[in-house]
């Protein structure tokens, strides 16, 4: 315990407010890091971190407010500023140029523009160097598109590295990761709190938050409402600071289990009305090639997806008349059309159907009195009614638009959900989980594919993992433990026999 | 067949094939240089265009036939200029922008040719590039500076591309624009400036065809040349060596054609009417690019606007 | 400074945008007619009238106008799709070609069959011949992924070359004394005039129809809907189970058969024969047309008077102080970058910071 002032800060943030049009996405925050801490950025999707950080690292322009690094003021909106001053960030979504290697990625924007040559075995002891300083082994030269999730991680971070980052950013790391690589994350932040970088470690997650941070800042609906000290912090707490109101979690009634619906030949899915099967597994193992399967996009190598013992051909529209509910993993653009208006979206699948169109010509105001109907049950807000454009939705209301077309419409016999709760806030996630077990209470069978395990522990009734394409046959949720399902997802420690292609 | 091999063997022959593939090297190193910083310019016809008309205009006016080629390239920087502005600084579609310049270079170049010489019979003339029949090479030696100017920007644009700093970022902004940003590059002055400098050389290429191939200008002097360096440059797969490979075969047929038509328009004893014969460079490049669709490695973020920090 | 996304489309904006582009456009182009050292005010006042200003300008304007109100369509339907149809000229000319083979008199040995059954066979093989031209890229775009806009750029330059083949050979009128120029058609397949003592024929009928007809089915019809979703997000289209493929190829025949269909108006209602200079870029300016507006078919028909009124007045205007007659094309081009950037700011505001 040292005499004297505590160390002057190394990042000061006064007062940053920013707004996009009508919303505010961070109000009046401040916050300081000192060196060699890890400050957690807690709160719940749209809470405003990944803006916050955006702000610090130049991506937008802080509408009020300043920040200062190592007492000096940061030029505002100049990613390049922020490298200058040692502010590195490892983003949510790789900036990562797939078709070039790894040392071409992180050598990008090192050397002078004009410079005539590039020096890359310098560049390339660097990167070595990085890496065995910090323990994140790397192929130099293989195509970043090549790599796994958590090996592009290590990239993204070892462009900051290399870079002499001194302030690190990482923007919810272990969406993309295994429990095992998350460890292996840990190890690697408390390996750079000891050469005395400081952390900001953004996430949503609590357990995390209190493993690895020494303070918790909480941010809701774009305000700091709260900062403790990691150490001894309450959970309910903080998880009320984070949510600020009560949400009651979804409630999943015990039912009996039905008969077989579904079954894709060649995978161990075997689909039973009443239950929810899960697909758990880290990023880029295969699960698009699977959704696609299974949402009729495509045919899956050991055949067609069976329903009711036929084969259904790889044409969506069958697959909507015959009662699959689909719910794609990218709902603003793959789930919606942006331009059309909110009844036209939900007309997407079903506009040829005897009750929307007679001999070619659309029948609109049977289309607009469902899409009312359907707007109300799933509680869909839109700022100008049924006639407004989807791409101005919220996350949240584009999900329940997308649920009430797939659900609201005809019976499903199968609902296939891929990712469905990905960036949506509580309240959001705990409607669209009562949503899928309130129609596999009511006979429908659900498939989920998530990569977030509190999801699929709280509404699976059996989980299997996919990893680079493969499926573990499927087991009770009782039965899978989370180290075992760490080792699924990392691809060992399950049984070898039973493990069939799906993608 | 004795004919044929007579025909590969002349350096007649290979001296056209030359000539016919300098402006499409040029042209296709033009778009290259766009399309793989992420831009589509389909301004190119256009650009050409003015370029041949702005070369010429400056030497018919007493200037010296360099002169002419510098203004035809800032002619061509200046249409890429614009195109940037529109694609780059607006983000509009990259197709209609470039259509746009498309008609706008064409026809200001052809109102200005009016309004400069109203009553003309035939074209005025100039003096053009000579051959540069002080080099020992054959062939090469009855090429213009121009074409050697272009054989030497093959390699010169590899090694931007591939060797520098600058073509590193060029190729990443091209691929994800969100890669280069985060680096602490400007996406927009790296595209703009691509586009820029890619313009400029399409003017150039236009220029060849005033300065060197021909000594006039006239209207239909382009004749989709533009469109066929676009195709190539998906034949190409974006880089400098296939470029050259691709015009240099294109050229190879043209001549043929050119060649075959001269000998009378007849093949297996058949009369062929000579349209057919033009129809063959265009239907090559159709060909081309049917050839290489599948395989077709596009930078990814070809044609997909970037906005910055737009939520 | 930077742009930012406006909560909806502003109706004032939808309304200003296009005049915007064309006040922008006039600007621009009296610097050129400056430029050729003729009085701006006296250029313009000799471009309107010779558009709009007599009855004559009038029945030319609306002439003119018919042949570009259906590119303007073809355009139109193909750009809603995103299918980018630059094509329409060689589509045009081969409509033009197979409109005369069916419907000419072939020095005798024509078809011998009555006008009725002659006449809308000789329209069928025109826009057959004009849809088949576009199908082509349209299916190399939806099998093989290749970029439309430079194979029907390309195609373009076939046709031509085509039907100057066509007219050299076996489409050629022997009595025209060595000009090419096709067979004409039989005298009962012309089109009748609309309008006594003008060029006014009921082709102009036929593109108003078809105007009406196209708007009808982008807002009503399921087809519409799937033309739209088509090209507002194909690949959201496709996960809902839309037939993306099958549309592409539906909008490629219509509009396909639209151009190839301008073709054989022109010819039934003007000369009655095929030349190769018959369309002074209707092809080309069907795109402009179409992009003016902001590619609803029934602002096409407005968007297609007022472009038709440029190119008539321009000769006007060259007759009078002896500007260029392409100043008209260049006004055109600078319509088209206008409509372009007006276009955007009906859904972004710019921002400064």
């Amino acid at each position: 315990m040292s005499d004297g002032p505590p160390p002057a800060p190394v990042l000061r943030l006064r007062g940053i407010t920013k707004r996009f049009g009508s919303l505010t996405a961070n109000d009046g925050i401040s916050l300081e890091l000192a060196s060699g801490e890890v400050l957690a950025l807690l709160g719940e999707n749209g809470a405003g971190k990944s803006t916050l950080v955006s702000i610090l690292f130049g991506h937008y322009v802080a509408d009020e407010g300043t920040i200062e690094v190592h007492g000096r003021p940061l030029p505002p909106g100049q990613p390049k500023a922020a490298l200058a001053a040692g502010i590195g960030m490892v983003h949510q979504h790789f900036t990562l140029a797939d078709n070039l290697s790894v040392l071409d990625n992180v050598m990008l924007g090192t050397e002078p523009l004009l410079s005539p040559w590039s020096r890359r075995a310098a560049a390339r002891a660097r990167l070595a160097d990085a890496a065995a300083r910090f323990g994140l082994a790397v192929h130099a030269d293989a195509p970043v598109g090549t790599l796994s999730m958590g090996e592009r991680q290590r990239v993204e971070i070892l462009k900051a590295l290399v870079r002499g980052a001194r302030i690190l950013i990482l923007d919810e790391p272990t969406a993309v990761l295994t429990p095992q690589e998350s460890e292996a994350l840990f190890a690697t932040l408390a390996q750079m709190v000891r050469q005395g970088l400081a952390i900001i470690f953004i996430s949503h997650k609590l357990d995390e938050v209190l493993r690895v941070a020494q303070r918790i800042a909480v941010l809701r609906a774009g305000r700091l409402v709260a900062v403790r000290p990691a150490a001894g912090a309450d959970k309910a707490q903080l998880a009320e600071a984070m949510v600020g109101r009560r949400v009651a979690p979804a409630v999943k009634r015990a039912h009996a289990r039905g008969p077989v619906v579904a079954e894709l030949p060649g995978t161990p899915l075997v689909l039973h009305a009443g239950e929810i099967v899960a697909v758990a597994g880290v990023a880029g193992n295969g699960q698009q090639a699977l959704a696609e399967a299974l949402c009729g996009e495509r045919v899956a190598p050991g055949g067609a997806l069976r329903l009711a013992g036929a084969a259904l051909p790889p044409a969506p529209r069958e697959w909507v008349r015959a009662g699959v509910a689909r719910i794609p993993e990218d709902r603003q653009h793959v789930g919606a059309v942006g331009d059309f208006t909110l009844v036209e979206n939900l007309l997407l699948e079903r506009y040829a159907e005897p009750r929307f169109a007679r001999a070619g010509w659309q029948r609109r105001r049977a289309a607009r009195e469902a899409a009312h109907a359907l707007l109300e049950r799933y509680d869909v807000r839109s700022g100008g009614g049924a006639a407004t454009p989807a791409r101005m939705l919220s996350g949240g209301n584009l999900q329940k638009l997308i649920l009430g077309r797939a659900l609201g419409l005809g019976a499903a016999r199968l609902i296939v959900a891929n990712q469905p709760t990905w960036g949506l806030d509580v309240g959001a996630v705990a409607f669209v989980h009562q949503q899928l077990l309130d129609a596999a209470a009511a006979g429908s069978a659900v498939l989920l594919i998530s990569e977030d395990l509190d999801e699929v522990f709280a509404l699976a009734d059996r989980i299997t993992v996919i990893h680079q394409g493969r499926l573990t046959p499927l087991a009770p949720t009782s039965e899978w433990t989370l180290a075992a399902i760490g080792l699924a997802m990392a691809g060992s420690g399950h049984r070898r026999d039973g493990a069939a292609h799906a993608a | 067949m004795s004919e044929t091999l007579e025909l590969l063997g002349s350096a007649a022959f290979w001296a056209a094939v030359l000539r016919i593939a300098t402006p499409l090297i040029l042209g296709t190193l033009g778009v290259l240089l766009c399309e793989r910083a992420g831009v589509l310019n389909l301004g190119i016809e256009g650009i050409m265009v003015a370029g041949a008309f702005i070369g010429w205009l400056v030497v018919y006016q007493g200037g010296g036939l360099w002169s002419g080629v510098l203004a035809a390239a800032a002619a061509g920087a200046a249409f890429g200029a614009l195109h940037a502005l529109l694609t780059v600084g607006l983000a509009l579609s990259q197709h209609v922008a470039g259509l746009g310049i498309t008609l706008l270079a064409t026809s200001l170049a052809s109102y200005a040719y009016r309004v400069s010489f109203p009553k003309v019979a035939s074209p005025p003339t100039i003096q053009p590039f000579q051959p540069m029949d002080w080099l020992p090479l054959p062939v090469l030696n009855t090429q213009t500076a121009l074409t050697l100017l272009a054989l030497l920007l093959v390699p010169a644009i590899g090694w931007l591309l591939y060797r520098t700093p600058l073509g590193l970022a060029l190729r990443t902004v091209g691929e994800n624009p969100a890669a280069a940003e985060a680096q602490g590059l400007s996406v927009a002055a790296l595209r703009s400036g691509a586009v820029v400098a890619g313009s400029a050389l399409m003017g150039v290429a236009g220029a060849f065809l005033t300065l060197s191939a021909f000594n006039a200008f006239f209207f239909t002097m382009v004749n989709g040349r533009g469109w066929v360096c676009v195709a190539l440059v998906v034949f190409a797969s974006w880089r400098p060596g296939k470029a050259l490979a691709g015009a240099l075969l294109f050229g190879f047929f043209d001549a043929l054609q050119l060649r075959l038509q001269q000998a009378g328009g007849g093949v297996f004893g058949i009369e062929l009417p000579y349209q057919l014969y033009l129809a063959v460079p265009y239907l090559m490049a159709i060909v081309a690019l049917v050839l290489v669709a599948r395989r077709a490695a596009y930078p990814q973020a070809l044609m997909k606007p970037y906005r910055k920090g737009e939520r | 400074m930077r742009l930012e996304r406006r909560e909806g489309v502003s109706r004032r904006a939808l309304v200003l945008a296009p005049l915007a582009a064309v006040g922008f456009t006039l600007a621009v182009s009296s610097l050129l007619v400056a430029w050729a050292g003729a009085p701006v005010g006296a250029a313009y006042l000799a471009l309107l009238e010779g558009g709009f200003g007599s009855r004559f300008a009038i029945t030319e304007t609306l002439t003119r106008a018919t042949p570009l109100i259906l590119t303007g369509l073809a355009a139109a339907v193909a750009f809603r799709a995103r299918l980018y149809n630059i094509g329409a000229e060689g589509q045009l000319y081969a409509g033009a070609l197979a409109a005369v083979a069916v419907g000419g008199l072939h020095g005798g040995s024509g078809f011998d069959a009555p006008a009725w059954l002659l006449f809308p066979a000789m329209m069928a093989a025109a826009m057959a011949a004009g849809a088949l031209l576009l199908l082509g890229p349209a299916l190399l775009k939806s099998r093989l992924g290749v970029d439309e806009v430079v194979t029907t750029l390309l195609l373009n330059f076939v046709v031509l070359l085509a039907v100057s083949a066509a007219l050299d050979g076996p489409m050629k009128d022997p009595t025209a004394l060595g000009w090419p120029q096709s067979v004409a058609i039989q005298d009962a397949l012309q089109l009748d005039k609309l309008i006594e003592r003008s060029r006014v024929h009921s082709g102009l009928v036929a593109a108003l129809g078809l105007a009406a007809a196209l708007a009808l089915l982008l807002r009503f019809t399921t087809l519409g809907f799937e033309i739209r979703a088509v090209g507002a997000n194909a690949r959201a289209a496709a996960f809902a189970g839309m037939p993306v493929a099958r549309t592409m190829v539906v909008v490629a025949l219509v509009s396909g058969a639209l151009a190839g269909l301008a073709g054989a108006i022109e010819v039934a209602g003007r000369a009655g024969y095929v030349t190769l200079d018959m369309s002074p870029g209707y092809g080309m300016s069907g795109i402009v047309i179409a992009m003016l507006a902001m590619l609803n078919p029934l602002g096409v028909v407005a968007a297609a008077v007022f472009v038709a009124g440029m190119l008539v007045g321009a000769d006007g205007m060259s007759r009078v102080v002896g500007v260029p007659t392409y100043i008209a094309d260049v006004i055109v081009a600078v319509a088209l970058i206008a409509m372009l950037v007006a276009t955007l700011f009906t859904q972004y505001r710019l921002r400064w910071r």
